[in-house]
């Protein structure tokens, strides 16, 4: 037996695609629809380039986890290999912006940083702001968190002092304040609801309903990330079954729940070479490997010749090699 | 025992940024600020809390146990948990002093680590304006600069990151960026948590303590004269008749520096 799974089945009751979504002419971007076998699973289970296919060009895409910690960069990957362009990322940025930046798919950045964590600056992204590129809605971080929860929350805004008297506003002119109606009269920033057309996120477990497990020490603001959009993805290490989650951590490691979610994605070690805690840490070497050869154009392309030319599979299998070389040189 | 270091006397001068804060969040950026807060934590300000960088805040190792000299790895008990959303919920309500660093720093203590140049196509693409624009609206904050310098102490930074007195003072005066819209007087409303404690270099230490709160010459470390930080900073500085010497390291805190925190001495390559 074989089922259909489209999008459009499992968004029918959530909001539909807003705003500036713009179908291009790539035949890669316009797959909706495949087609998964046996009975056992449920909706929402699909692959990388299933996601990518309810993506368009002209999107805004939020990215969660942080800087290099818990990206869904399998997720990212399938963008690469995919036709979108002109995507607007908001972002607790870290390689998943440089990646897409350095592909030339994004037109526009939201972020308070881009970086490597034990690398600070994240050197596509410092590339293309150097060269004018792509445009940037630079926002402290905490705006960023106040914009996801108020897109979740289906607010037009919320109040926040972070911004005021900082060039912040300079830079973002949209940006408004608003007075307190009570009897303080205090003026705070107004920060826009940050709405998503598509959220991605990667956890370490997942059930095929959608039922989201992080085991590491920080949730980051994945949660509001799907909340805050139209259609949300989660990328998992493993897909477990519902009542083995419990197996895995305490019930509040059960950060997103299936409400929230319209795709389920196994992706083993689909956040390498970001930190994935506690099924592997960041992958510091091959990070340092990625940020020397960001520094150079033609070590670049023959980067992307080695490691992203090819799907999923292969990626891993040449970061396997790797590791094998770097292993047989100590 | 040696006598102290520059990079030990600048440990010192970042741990007493933290003196008398009480229970509240220290969040140093850099290692000197880090092994200053620890030394605080451990010496004059045992209430202070202290994250591990990611998400757990830990507790020095109890006082009863007998003392672990060379393992820095002591002050490894966690005592509580603080994910980024729960960071940004303190920066909010206050309970926090962070130190950050500098790309360049002006007279009332306006800091950029955003970038270089012109900001809609910078020279050099520096941090972004990270948390530095809600820390300083929100709670105490100083700053660290291991290479003092007039490329760092400037007339004007290139980008408004964290926000000096200046623009503390006009917050809710005169709109959003305390120079742009007209009618939304409210006095300054919006800047009644702002405070800036102390600037901390491996020359001297500043502060804002002047009445009109621009940057102040506190104290030079030993083997650093006035000229040096006069000459060093690209903006007038405000030299009061004495300057006094840069407390040093009592020998307890020299112990707990060189045996405990930093047995590997990375603290003097943060200076070179």
């Amino acid at each position: 037996m074989t089922v259909p799974v489209t999008g459009n089945v499992s968004v029918t009751s959530k909001a539909n695609v807003t705003g500036n979504a713009g179908v291009t002419g790539n035949a890669s971007v316009t797959s909706g629809a495949v087609v998964t076998s046996g009975a056992k699973l449920a909706g929402k289970v699909m692959s990388p380039d299933d996601v990518v296919g309810q993506l368009r060009s002209g999107m805004t895409i939020g990215i969660g986890g942080w800087g290099s910690r818990r990206k869904p960069m399998a997720l990212v990957r399938a963008i690469l290999r995919s036709g979108l362009t002109d995507l607007t990322i908001v972002s607790y940025g870290g390689p998943d912006v440089g990646l897409l930046v350095s592909a030339g798919r994004v037109r526009r950045v939201v972020c308070g940083f881009v970086s490597l964590d034990t690398i600070a600056l994240e050197p596509h992204f410092r590339l293309a702001r150097q060269s004018g590129t792509i445009e940037l809605t630079e926002l402290d971080e905490g705006m960023l968190h106040w914009g996801l929860l108020a897109a979740a929350h289906r607010l037009p805004f919320l109040p926040i002092r972070a911004g005021l008297g900082s060039d912040v506003p300079r830079v973002n002119p949209e940006l408004l304040t608003v007075r307190s109606p009570y009897a303080d009269g205090e003026e705070l920033v107004a920060m826009p609801a940050l709405r998503l057309d598509a959220a991605l996120v990667h956890v370490n477990r997942a059930d095929e309903r959608g039922n989201g497990q992080y085991l590491g020490p920080d949730p980051y603001f994945d949660d509001l990330f799907c909340l805050a959009a139209a259609r949300a993805f989660v990328s998992c290490e493993r897909i477990a079954s519902t009542a083995s989650l419990l197996e895995s951590g305490p019930p509040q490691s059960l950060l997103i729940n299936r409400a929230m979610v319209d795709g389920v994605i196994e992706a083993p070690r689909g956040a390498h070479f970001t930190s994935c805690v506690p099924d592997y840490g960041r992958d510091e070497a091959f990070q340092a490997h990625y940020a020397a050869a960001a520094a150079d154009p033609d070590v670049w392309s023959r980067f992307t010749a080695e490691y992203l030319a090819g799907d999923e599979a292969s990626y891993q299998q040449a970061v396997q090699r790797f590791t094998e070389r770097q292993a047989a040189r100590v | 025992m040696s006598s102290p270091s520059v990079a030990e006397v600048c440990v010192v001068a970042c741990a007493e940024a933290w003196r008398g804060d009480g229970a509240i969040l220290a969040s140093p950026m850099g290692l000197i600020p880090t092994l200053g807060a620890r030394l605080a934590r451990l010496t004059f300000a045992p209430d202070l809390l202290l994250s591990d960088g990611e998400a757990y805040l830990l507790a020095p190792a109890d006082p009863g146990d007998p003392a672990d000299p060379g393992n820095p790895a002591s002050d490894d008990t966690v005592e509580g948990w603080l994910p980024y959303r729960s960071v940004f919920t303190m920066v909010a309500a206050g309970r926090r002093h962070v130190m950050m660093g500098a790309a360049q720093i002006d007279r009332y203590g306006n800091q950029n680590i955003s970038c270089i140049g012109d900001w809609a196509r910078p020279r050099a693409q520096l941090l972004g304006v990270r948390g530095a624009p809600g820390n300083t609206i929100n709670h105490p904050t100083s700053y660290w600069v291991p290479r003092h310098s007039r490329r760092v102490f400037v007339e004007r930074v290139d980008m408004v990151c964290g926000i000096g007195y200046d623009r503390a003072a006009r917050v809710g005066a005169h709109g959003i960026d305390g120079h742009g819209v007209d009618g939304l007087s409210i006095d300054g409303h919006g800047a009644q948590f702002h405070e800036l404690r102390v600037v901390v270099t491996n020359l001297a230490v500043l502060d804002f303590q002047t009445p009109e709160h621009t940057m102040r010459l506190r104290s030079v470390h030993p083997g650093t004269s006035v000229p040096d930080v006069v000459v060093g900073t690209g903006f007038p500085l405000v030299v009061p008749e004495e300057v006094p010497e840069t407390r040093l390291p009592t020998p307890e805190e020299l112990e707990l520096i060189r045996d405990r925190l930093d047995p590997n001495g990375r603290r003097e390559r943060e200076l070179a």
